[in-house]
C-alpha cells in the first residue's frame, strides 16, 4: 500500500499545476460551505436568540377563562337539554394559585435549571395629560440576569440596579423615548385598580422588538407586588429554563395536568422560529453541497485527462506485475489525497473567512449588543463539510480509477 | 504436468473477430528450457506478438494451454497473472515505456517493490548492482526522460531482471537501437541466458540477431514452421 501511496504522490508531483487547480476546486468549496453554514447558523442564532434568549421553556400561567364546566351541567335530568349564552369568565385574579408550593415541588425536580416566578401587570404612564400603556413586568433581577440574559439587553444602566432598589423600574428604550424619561428620573405610573405610585427609572432596555419595548418594563418582583397590593406569594408566572429543551412540549402537558394551570412550552410559543431557521439551513446546506459536487465534476474530469495521458505508464505497470486493483488504488488515491490537501486547506481558508466576516461592523437600532456580522463557529460544519469533501472526491475519483484499472496494456503496447 | 521447463505451450490457437473472424494462431505448441535462449522470427502479421502477449499472460482471449514453471495460467484471477507477471517473467519491449515521472533507479526499483520479497533497501542495492551490470550506474538517479534511447532500454532490461525471472521475454527489443546498441543488447541477454541461468524467448524480425540465440523459432501465417 506504502508503494501505491509513493506512486500517487509521484504522478501527482509530475502534474502539479493540475493536481492544485483540482485541490483549490475542494479547498473553494470547503471554504464556501463553512463560512455560508457558520454566517447563515450565526444569523440564525441571532434572531431566534432575539425571542428565545428572552424566554421561558415552559411558562406556568393561569389563565382567566370561563369555566368549561358549567353549574346546568351536573344536572343528573338526562331527558332535558340546556343552552347557555354569553358565558362570562370567572371572576379571579389572574394569579397562580399555590405558587410557592408549586415551586416547593419543582425545585426537586431534576429536570429543572431554573425557577423564576415572575409577576406582569398592566400599566398606565402618565406623561402630562397623556396616558401611556405599559407592562410592567416584576421579575427576580439576579434570575434574569443569569438565565435569561437580561445584562444583554440592558442599553443604559446597572443590571443589578433594580434588585438593590425599591420602587425603581428599567424602561423599554421605546417607551422611555415617548416619556423623555431618563435614568433618575421620576416617572408615575397607575395599575389597573387606580392606586398611583412614583417610581424611579434606573436603566433602559432595548429588546430589539419595537413593538416590545414601546410597552414593557421591568421591576423588582417586590415593587410590583406592592404596586398592585398584593401578598408577597401573588405570582402571575413561573417560568421555568430545563437542563433538556427538547423535553419541554412533553413536559409542560404534565406540569398543566399535575398543578391544575396553564402552562406552554417554548417549541409552541415559536414555532415560526423554527421553521424560519431550517429553511435557511436547508438553503445553505444545499448551496454548499452543490458547491462540492462542482469540484467533484472538476476532479473527475482532470483524472479522466490524467488517465489518457498516463495510459502508457499505466499499461507497463500491469505488464510487470500491478494488478487491475492495484491501478485502481493509485487513482483512488490520486483523487482523495486532492480531496484531503483541497479539505484541509479549504478548513482553514473557511475559519478565515469566518473571522474576517465575524470583523465586519455591522450596526443596527434593533440589535443592540451586536457590533459585528453574527458566526457560528461550531465543529459540526467542519465534520460535514470533510465528510463531503472526502465523499465526493472519493466517488469522483472512483470513475476514472475504475476505467484505468481496466486498460488492456496489450493494446497499448501493441499500438506503438 | 510438471516436465522442469520453464514454458510449455499446448496447442494454442486464437483468432480475432472484428470486422471477420481472422485465425491468427493455429494450434502452435512449443516449449522454453531452464536457461535458453529462443528468438522468434517470422514476417509481419505472422502472428509473433501475439503468441508472445499471450505467452505474457497479459492476452488471456486464447484456446489451448499455456503451462509457466508447471503452473497451468488457463482460468487463474487476473491478480494471480499479475503475481506471475510480477515474480516470473520480465519484459523488454520495443519501446521503453520507463514512467518519466521516477528516476532512473525508481523505474527499476517498481516491480521488486511491488514483488516486496526483499526491503526497500535490498531492492534499491540489487537495482543500482544492475545498472552498474548494464553501465548506466551513473544514470541511477537522473530522470527517466534524461537520458539517451540505447540507455533507456538498458534500463528497461534492468527493470525486467530485477526479480530474477524466470523467463525474460522481449518484443523487438532491439527494433529502435542502431547498430552499436542492439549489440549491447545482445551481449546482455547472451550474458543473462548464460550467467543467469534465465531463459529468454525474444520476438525479432533481426536475422543476424536470431541466428545467433540457441534456437530460432519460425513463424509463417499462425503456424510453427521451424
Amino acid at each position: 500500500m506504502k508503494l501505491l501511496v509513493d506512486i500517487a504522490i509521484t504522478l501527482l508531483r509530475a502534474k502539479l499545476k493540475q493536481s492544485i487547480v483540482a485541490a483549490v476546486g475542494v479547498m473553494f468549496s470547503i471554504a464556501m460551505f463553512v463560512t455560508l453554514l457558520g454566517f447563515m447558523n450565526g444569523l440564525n442564532d441571532l434572531l431566534d436568540g432575539l425571542i428565545l434568549n428572552r424566554t421561558p421553556h415552559i411558562r406556568l400561567y393561569n389563565e382567566v377563562q370561563p369555566s368549561p364546566l358549567q353549574p346546568i351541567d351536573l344536572a343528573t335530568d338526562t331527558a332535558s337539554r340546556n343552552f347557555i349564552s354569553s358565558v362570562k369568565p370567572k371572576d379571579e385574579l389572574p394569579r397562580l394559585r399555590n405558587a410557592i408550593a408549586i415551586m416547593d415541588v419543582l425545585e426537586k425536580d431534576p429536570r429543572v435549571l431554573a425557577i423564576s416566578p415572575k409577576l406582569v401587570a398592566q400599566a398606565l404612564f402618565n406623561v402630562g395629560t397623556v396616558e401611556l400603556n405599559g407592562v410592567v413586568n416584576g421579575i427576580d433581577v439576579n434570575d434574569e440576569i443569569q438565565y435569561y440574559r437580561y445584562s444583554d439587553y440592558l442599553v443604559k444602566g446597572e443590571p443589578y440596579a433594580l434588585a438593590s432598589g425599591n420602587n425603581t423600574i428599567v424602561l423599554g428604550k421605546g417607551l422611555a423615548d415617548l416619556m423623555k424619561a431618563d435614568i433618575g428620573d421620576l416617572v408615575q405610573v397607575t395599575t389597573a385598580a387606580g392606586d398611583r405610585t412614583m417610581l424611579r427609572v434606573v436603566g433602559m432596555f432595548q429588546s430589539g422588538i419595537a413593538d416590545f419595548d414601546k410597552v414593557q418594563c421591568y421591576a423588582n418582583i417586590k415593587t410590583v407586588q406592592k404596586l398592585l397590593a398584593r401578598p408577597g406569594s401573588y405570582y402571575t408566572d413561573i417560568n421555568l429554563k430545563l437542563h433538556d429543551l427538547t423535553q419541554a412540549p412533553a413536559m409542560a402537558k404534565e406540569l398543566a395536568a399535575r398543578f391544575g394551570v396553564d402552562a406552554v412550552d417554548i417549541q409552541t410559543a415559536n414555532a415560526q422560529f423554527e421553521t424560519g431557521s431550517d429553511v435557511r439551513n436547508i438553503i445553505s446546506y444545499a448551496v454548499g453541497i452543490v458547491l462540492l459536487i462542482v469540484a467533484g465534476f472538476g476532479i473527475y474530469n482532470i483524472l479522466n485527462m490524467m488517465i489518457y495521458e498516463k495510459l502508457d505508464a499505466i499499461a507497463i505497470l500491469k505488464a510487470t506485475g500491478f494488478s487491475g486493483g492495484d491501478v485502481r488504488r493509485i487513482f483512488l488515491l490520486l483523487s482523495v489525497i486532492i480531496g484531503i490537501v483541497g479539505g484541509a486547506t479549504g478548513l482553514l481558508a473557511g475559519f478565515g473567512m469566518q473571522s474576517l466576516i465575524d470583523r465586519i461592523p455591522f450596526v443596527t437600532a434593533a440589535l443592540p449588543t451586536i457590533t459585528t456580522f453574527p458566526v457560528d463557529y461550531s465543529i459540526k460544519y467542519y465534520v460535514i463539510a470533510v465528510t463531503f469533501a472526502l465523499a465526493t472526491t472519493w466517488v469522483a475519483g472512483w470513475f476514472p480509477a475504475r476505467k484505468a484499472s481496466q486498460v488492456d496494456p496489450v493494446e497499448i503496447i501493441r499500438g506503438k | 504436468m510438471s516436465t522442469g521447463n520453464a514454458l510449455d505451450v499446448l496447442k494454442v490457437s486464437k483468432a480475432f473477430h472484428d470486422p471477420v473472424t481472422v485465425k491468427v494462431l493455429k494450434e502452435v505448441s512449443l516449449e522454453l528450457k531452464r536457461g535458453e535462449f529462443v528468438s522468434i522470427t517470422g514476417k509481419s502479421g505472422c502472428g509473433k506478438s501475439t503468441l508472445l502477449y499471450i505467452l505474457s499472460t497479459m492476452d488471456t482471449d486464447y484456446e489451448g494451454e499455456l503451462v509457466i514453471d508447471g503452473e497451468r495460467t488457463k482460468g487463474a484471477s487476473h491478480t494471480r497473472l499479475a503475481e506471475i507477471r510480477n515474480e516470473k517473467i520480465g519484459f523488454v519491449f520495443q519501446f521503453h515505456y520507463l514512467l518519466t515521472e521516477f528516476s532512473v533507479l525508481h523505474n527499476v526499483m517498481l516491480p521488486g517493490l511491488k514483488l516486496a520479497r526483499k526491503s526497500k533497501a535490498e531492492v534499491e542495492h540489487r537495482a543500482m548492482e544492475l545498472l552498474r551490470e548494464l553501465e548506466i550506474g551513473d544514470q541511477a538517479l537522473k530522470m527517466a526522460n534524461q537520458i539517451s534511447g540505447g540507455q533507456k532500454q538498458r534500463v528497461a532490461i534492468a527493470r525486467a531482471l530485477i526479480n530474477d525471472p524466470l523467463i525474460i521475454m522481449g518484443d523487438e527489443p532491439t527494433g529502435n537501437l542502431d547498430k552499436r546498441n542492439s549489440e549491447i543488447v545482445f551481449g546482455i541477454f547472451q550474458r543473462i541466458a548464460s550467467e543467469h541461468k534465465r531463459s529468454l524467448l525474444v520476438v525479432t524480425h533481426d536475422n543476424d540477431f536470431a541466428a545467433r540465440t540457441d534456437r530460432n523459432i519460425v513463424m509463417d501465417d499462425g503456424r510453427v514452421v521451424g
